[in-house]
């Protein structure tokens, strides 16, 4: 056990602190990351749309005219595209999600919980490509023989359900981002579900309610803000949805009152269009699109990201000491 | 014990006792009932939501798998109206956009998350976490349009660096929070551990903490990747896809998802068949991604919690 | 070999609530020191300031001096990490390094400070292994197994041999046993025994027997302020301050 005598050299004062302080200036450049990059999401967008901006200004938005020929645009049908087959989104995927999610946190034998919870997150991993192969054929031919015709004959007096059965259409776009969607505001409901306290599912059972009661007194309504908050969530991802929507929508730029006809996004028409506009005019409309569909999803998403933090709290587990 | 004549439900509908039998039995056959209905409601949503899984999946695998053969992986594609072919190039082009992808994505990504665990204080850090957020939400086309601003004009040509950049972007505010959380599981023994034998921070923080929560930056990282490798729309306009070999990276490069892309909306049959064999490819690609992480997640390797 | 720590009016404060008030200990060199007291009192913050460590918590602050030798812990030119390097620390819930072999917890003080030479450190290992009376359990799986597979005792004594691996002149122990089985706990005060011959240990304690068996002197710490100092014997026989013999004899703590 004889010591061997040498004496490990001791850190001199000075040097040791240097690196500390590299490394912590480092580390908040990447964190600064985080704001540099959004800052310059809207320089670019901005110096890149401004001008389409002095062409037009806000007529912009409100112009139904797209017309690369003569070099006017307007995007009221591609705002008009977006909000609809989102709305159509929603509609199919809230019920499908909150039922999921119930399902799996509230009423799913455990064995079942980790297999449903798996597939669900699987729903999340198919990219977007991926969807709209199978919605071109699978999706758009089912839709054309069997469901278009089935909602003419039985709905088509709201007028939604009017003209030829193409299949690709809003309809078709709607039922793809609805399924796209429902991984996301599941998940995030599910979380929102399992954040509320035992004590008040237990409340409620010990006043004699049956389970659905218990779930829906003491589960969903201490949970209503964050499952706003999903579906907002679940809303920002479908209005910027691209691929999928835009391999079944038809790409065409109108604005049609039923759900049979053909239509156009915002997303989808920058996808269609970017690489073949011609002049610095067309490219610098279609940016004014992707700066008009920046600002919608941030706001929205600032507006989710408030509601579920309200509840989930936000912040991951601290240290734990 | 209760008496008899007090029913059970009495406390959550608020009747008061004085009903008589009848009427109570009426009420309880109403609740039982829209129990019923929600579990039975609830069930169907569940089965309705993994039927187009199981769906997409099955069409993929029976459309997809017959095409799947050596030359699907090693030929180039050939032009319209010849069988065959393949998508090597789009394979290889993939590898090296998503190459560049994580060079800037990952150090970027795992910085910010270290300094959001290890240097975040108040309000500032509460600011970029919410920023990192918001930002997951942002379109990947909106992204793309950024990225064709920073380097196709500035380069004056599609190349797959500027697919790359436009990916990496994507990467880094999810693997930010991924890794914060992680760091944050590990417990602070281990750094006083560290700090107690005269490490010092930047080193402790490196190989310690961050070797300590390594399992789990993994995670993430793959994760994120996963992500990124199927996306479609940032590499319209800067990668641009390419029909022939490209190794250099300012070039216009093809890609898996957009070879796809392409095929799909086409009118010729046979790049139909294409299309489905490379969802197949792409599919099998991030399935496994995921179902490796929840292996690595089960088996609890990550060694960070006590 | 161990060198005798001064204290001078040592205040410390958790943000505006303050946790230490002027704290003067003179600790001599090659004993053992026992700091005891209710829980709460400010046993812990104390040794924390030897080393350091309590400004790595947010919003901690300190008045005061201390010196370690000749080394001035919270002077000008003096960097925590090079008094960390002369203070070794012992924590109260054994923490080796989850993610490392057993040799590399012990190497790890030498090689995160960029010292390689493997035949040195191995040498160092197995020396610092002895003298935490680990290494004959341990020797052959020295690199197969990781520390956290030890059992909790054993891991306590990783984290000895991990500290002495640095060759530091203190040892400050907090509550070292109390997460320990009785005989995890015999066999770290035999440690204590052994070690006190090249180091000065200063070992906080819940366990008025333990303080009685190990050290050679005592302070009694209450609500911050240190109450009584002096050789454990006269602590435990014959205290100067009525507050000490309250508490040694259980009427509060």
């Amino acid at each position: 056990m004889a010591t061997t005598g040498v004496t490990i050299p001791l850190i001199p004062a000075k040097a040791s602190k240097v690196p500390d302080h590299i490394f912590g200036a480092a580390m908040l450049a990447c964190g600064l990351s985080l704001l540099a990059i959004v800052v310059l999401i809207v320089i670019e967008l901005v110096m890149q749309s401004k001008l389409s901006i002095h062409a037009f200004g806000w007529r912009f938005f409100t112009g139904s005219n797209w017309d690369p020929v003569s070099g006017d645009f307007g995007a009221l049908p591609f705002i008009y595209g977006t909000i609809v087959s989102s709305l159509v989104a929603l509609i199919i995927a809230i019920p499908l999600s909150i039922g999921v999610a119930v399902f799996i946190t509230e009423m799913c034998p455990k064995p079942l919980r980790g297999t449903i919870s798996f597939l669900t997150e699987l729903l999340a991993a198919i990219p977007s490509v991926v969807y709209g192969l199978w919605a071109i054929f699978v999706l758009a031919p089912l839709l054309r023989e069997h469901v278009q015709p089935w909602l003419a004959k039985y709905f088509g007096w709201t007028g939604l359900f009017t003209g030829p059965p193409f299949g690709i259409g809003m309809l078709a776009a709607g039922i793809i981002l609805a399924i796209m969607i429902v991984p996301i505001i599941a998940s995030i409901t599910r979380e929102v579900l399992t954040a509320v306290p035992q004590q008040q599912r237990e409340a409620v059972l010990a006043l004699g309610a049956t389970r659905w009661e218990m779930i829906r007194m003491g589960v969903l309504r201490n949970a209503r803000t964050g499952i706003v908050g999903a579906i907002i969530l679940g809303l920002g991802r479908a209005l910027g949805e691209t691929m999928a929507v835009t391999m079944v929508i038809g790409n065409t730029p109108q604005i049609a009152k039923s759900l049979f006809a053909p239509g156009y996004t915002m997303a989808s028409v920058i996808a269609n269009e970017f690489t073949e506009a011609t002049g610095d005019l067309y490219l610098s409309a279609l940016i004014e699109i992707g700066l008009g569909l920046f600002l919608v999803t941030i706001v929205i998403n600032i507006l989710a990201g408030l509601l579920v933090w309200s509840v989930t709290r936000g912040m991951p587990a601290r240290v734990r000491a | 014990m209760p008496s008899d004549s007090i029913t059970p439900e009495a406390g959550a509908t608020g009747s008061a006792p004085e009903h008589g039998p009848s009427r109570q039995r009426f009420l309880n056959w109403k609740r039982v009932l829209a129990d019923r209905f929600a579990t039975g409601f609830a069930v169907l949503m569940a089965v309705l939501v993994v039927v187009p899984l199981l769906a997409i999946f099955g069409y993929l695998v029976v459309r997809g798998v017959g095409s799947l053969n050596l030359a699907f992986f090693t030929h180039l594609p050939v032009p319209v109206g010849e069988k065959g072919g393949g998508v090597a190039n789009a394979i290889v082009g993939s590898g090296m956009i998503l190459a560049i992808a994580s060079v800037i994505g990952v150090p970027w990504g795992i910085g910010a998350g270290i300094y959001l665990a290890e240097y975040g204080r108040g309000s500032f850090a509460t600011l970029l976490r919410f920023t990192a957020d918001v930002l997951n939400g942002v379109p990947s086309i909106v992204i793309g349009i950024v990225a064709y601003a920073l380097v196709v004009l500035t380069q004056k040509h599609f190349s797959a660096l500027s697919g790359g950049v436009a990916l990496g972007i994507m990467m880094i505010p999810t693997i930010t929070r991924a890794t914060e959380e992680v760091l944050l599981l590990v417990p602070l023994s281990v750094r006083e551990a560290a700090w107690g034998i005269g490490v010092s921070r930047w080193r402790a923080t490196l190989s310690v903490t961050l070797r300590t929560a390594s399992a789990g930056v993994i995670t993430a990282v793959m994760l994120a990747f996963a992500r990124i490798a199927g996306e479609t729309a940032p590499l319209l306009f800067t990668a641009f896809g390419n029909q022939f070999w490209n190794l250099n990276p300012n070039q216009p490069t093809a890609a898996l998802p957009l070879q796809l892309f392409v095929y799909a909306i086409s009118p010729f049959d046979e790049w139909h068949r294409l299309a489905w064999a490379c969802a197949l490819v792409l599919i099998a690609l991030i399935v496994g991604a995921v179902a490796a992480v929840r292996l690595v997640a089960r088996r609890g390797m990550f060694q960070g919690a006590s | 070999m161990g060198v005798g720590v001064q204290v001078e009016k040592l205040n410390a404060w958790f943000g505006a609530t303050q946790a230490l008030y002027d704290i003067a200990m003179q600790v001599p060199a090659n004993h053992a020191t026992a700091i005891i007291g209710p829980s709460g009192c400010g046993k812990s913050t104390f040794i924390r300031c030897l080393n350091r460590m309590h400004e790595t918590v947010r919003d901690a602050r300190l008045q005061g001096r201390v010196r370690i030798g000749s080394l001035e812990v919270y002077g000008d030119g003096t960097s925590a990490v090079e008094v960390r390097r002369r203070v070794g620390m012992v924590f109260q819930k054994p923490n080796p390094f989850p993610t490392m072999s057993i040799y590399d917890n012990v190497a790890a003080g030498l090689k995160l400070n960029g010292f390689h030479n493997r035949r040195v450190l191995d040498e160092v290992v197995e020396r610092s292994l002895h003298m935490a009376a680990l290494w004959d359990e341990v020797k052959d799986v020295l690199k197969k197994q990781s520390g956290a597979s030890l059992s909790g005792g054993q891991q306590q004594r990783l984290c000895i041999a991990r500290a002495l691996a640095v060759q530091p002149e203190v040892m400050l122990m907090d509550e070292p046993a109390s997460a320990l089985d009785p005989i995890s706990t015999s066999k770290i005060e035999e440690l204590i025994f052994q070690l006190k011959e090249q180091y000065t240990i200063v070992i906080v304690t819940h366990n008025m027997q333990q303080a009685a068996r190990v050290a050679e002197y005592t302070g009694f710490f209450l609500m911050g302020k240190l109450i009584e100092f002096d050789k454990t014997e006269k602590i435990f026989t014959n205290p100067s301050d009525k507050r000490t013999e309250d508490y040694i004899t259980g009427r509060f703590g």
